[in-house]
């Protein structure tokens, strides 16, 4: 039967695929930020999963505002990364596995979370740049990849409690296939960031470790807040974190901390990395 | 015929992208999409008026495509992520974007971003289990 090991959080900025490719880790700017991602990467190293699943929002590389589902997985045997439009160099394919995809996808829709299935999905920098964080930027990657997109762009975007529900019904859809897998999740993007409007800039600390505290052991108090109440205290665009209680969702409930780490600011964003164990 | 009110209307200097802003702005969204294709930004780039006119972005928005007006643009409702595309190759970052909405330079908009994560690591190691190096 297939194993979830547990899931990790990571930003998925622009920013963080630019400086990796720039080889500015190690700058002054950059260096506690991506330092804190060795112990995430020593645990996944360790965990060495055959497949993530890679929780994110698309930015206008696949999905245009012409058709947005709420939920898209991924349902191919590979995943083009490809020209955004604004510099960055798309990098090596990512293999898929199709037949786990469609059984997440048969399984989701009886547990009636009715998702768009990709039989072709060009993933963009949401998907990539954590993934390049996790495990370096290398011409073939070490481990097979499954994109699922969650519409955190054009609003109505799902609550964080659809985002809780979701991450429990690909939980049991997860340990319900049949052959013998280790699966990890990536809940990416997020913390507080608002990219426009008077308020751009905005990021909260406060806000943002008691995401971190609370997604790791209560993930039920994110849902207490609507939307707007989200985007109130974590700007429009920290709607992202909502992402996370995918991950969370699919855990156990005494999923065990392995690694927590938060730097600010990280370009415009509060940016989180959070590693939980099943 | 209305349009709903939200909540989130009521967050200060906040423009949230919904049905609403969306439905007003897909001409012109339509068109920044293309740009993730590079022969589409050469076209752009030959000819930004007769470009704007094959998408039928006119008006006030096509006013602020030729005059390169970013600002302008987001505040007429073009989504951020399909003005990036427009605005990153031509010299104008997110972070510019951000400052001109707020009047004020892009170091100035940076040294906010530090100025409001002060205090971090000592909040972290009140709670505790935190990675510090």
């Amino acid at each position: 039967m297939a194993r979830l090991l547990g899931g990790v959080t990571s930003s998925h900025i622009p920013a963080v695929g630019n400086a990796i490719a720039n080889g500015q880790t190690q700058t002054p700017y950059w260096k506690r930020f991506f330092d804190g991602y060795e112990p995430a990467k020593a645990w996944l190293k360790k965990a060495a999963p055959d497949v993530i699943i890679v929780v994110y929002n698309d930015h206008g590389l696949n999905f245009f505002l012409d058709k947005v589902p709420t939920f898209a997985l991924g349902c191919a045997d590979i995943y083009e990364n490809a020209d955004e439009g604004w510099g960055l160099k798309p990098v090596s394919p990512f293999q898929g596995d199709a037949e786990f995809s469609w059984h997440l996808a048969e399984s989701l829709v009886e547990q009636e979370f009715d998702i768009c299935t990709c039989q072709e999905m060009k993933v963009d920098h949401g998907f990539v740049n954590p993934i390049r964080a996790l495990y370096g930027t290398l011409e073939k990657w070490p481990v097979k990849a499954i994109p699922l997109a969650v519409n955190t762009v054009q609003h109505p975007v799902p609550t964080a409690a659809r985002c809780l529900k979701l991450g429990r019904a690909l939980g049991k859809a997860i340990a319900s296939y049949p052959e013998d897998i280790k699966v990890v999740i990536f809940g990416t993007g997020g913390l507080s960031h608002q990219l426009q409007g008077e308020r751009a800039g905005l990021i909260d600390v406060d806000f943002d470790l008691e995401c971190i505290e609370k997604i790791a052991a209560e993930p039920e108090w994110m849902t207490r807040f609507s939307n707007s109440e989200i985007m109130a205290r974590a700007g429009t665009e920290g709607i992202e974190t909502i992402m996370w209680l995918v991950m969370r969702g699919a855990l156990r409930d005494d999923a065990k901390v392995i690694h927590k780490h938060y730097h600010a600011p990280i370009s415009n964003t509060g940016a989180g990395v959070l590693v939980l164990e099943n | 015929m209305v349009w709903k009110k939200h909540a989130y209307e009521d967050i200060p200097g906040t423009y949230v992208f919904d049905g609403r802003t969306a439905h007003a702005s897909y001409a012109i969204n339509k068109m920044l999409y293309t740009f993730n294709d590079e022969k589409c930004r050469d076209e752009f780039q030959a000819d930004p008026a007769a470009y704007c006119d094959k998408f039928g972005v006119t008006g006030k928005l096509k006013e602020t495509v030729l005059k390169k007006d970013f600002l302008g643009m987001l505040r007429l409702g073009c989504n951020i992520y399909f003005m990036a595309k427009m605005a990153i190759p031509r010299g104008t970052s997110v972070q510019d974007a951000g400052a001109a909405f707020q009047g004020i330079t892009t170091k100035e908009f940076q040294d906010k971003l530090f100025q409001r994560a002060e205090g971090m690591i000592g909040k972290m190691e009140k709670i505790g289990g935190y990675w510090n190096g």
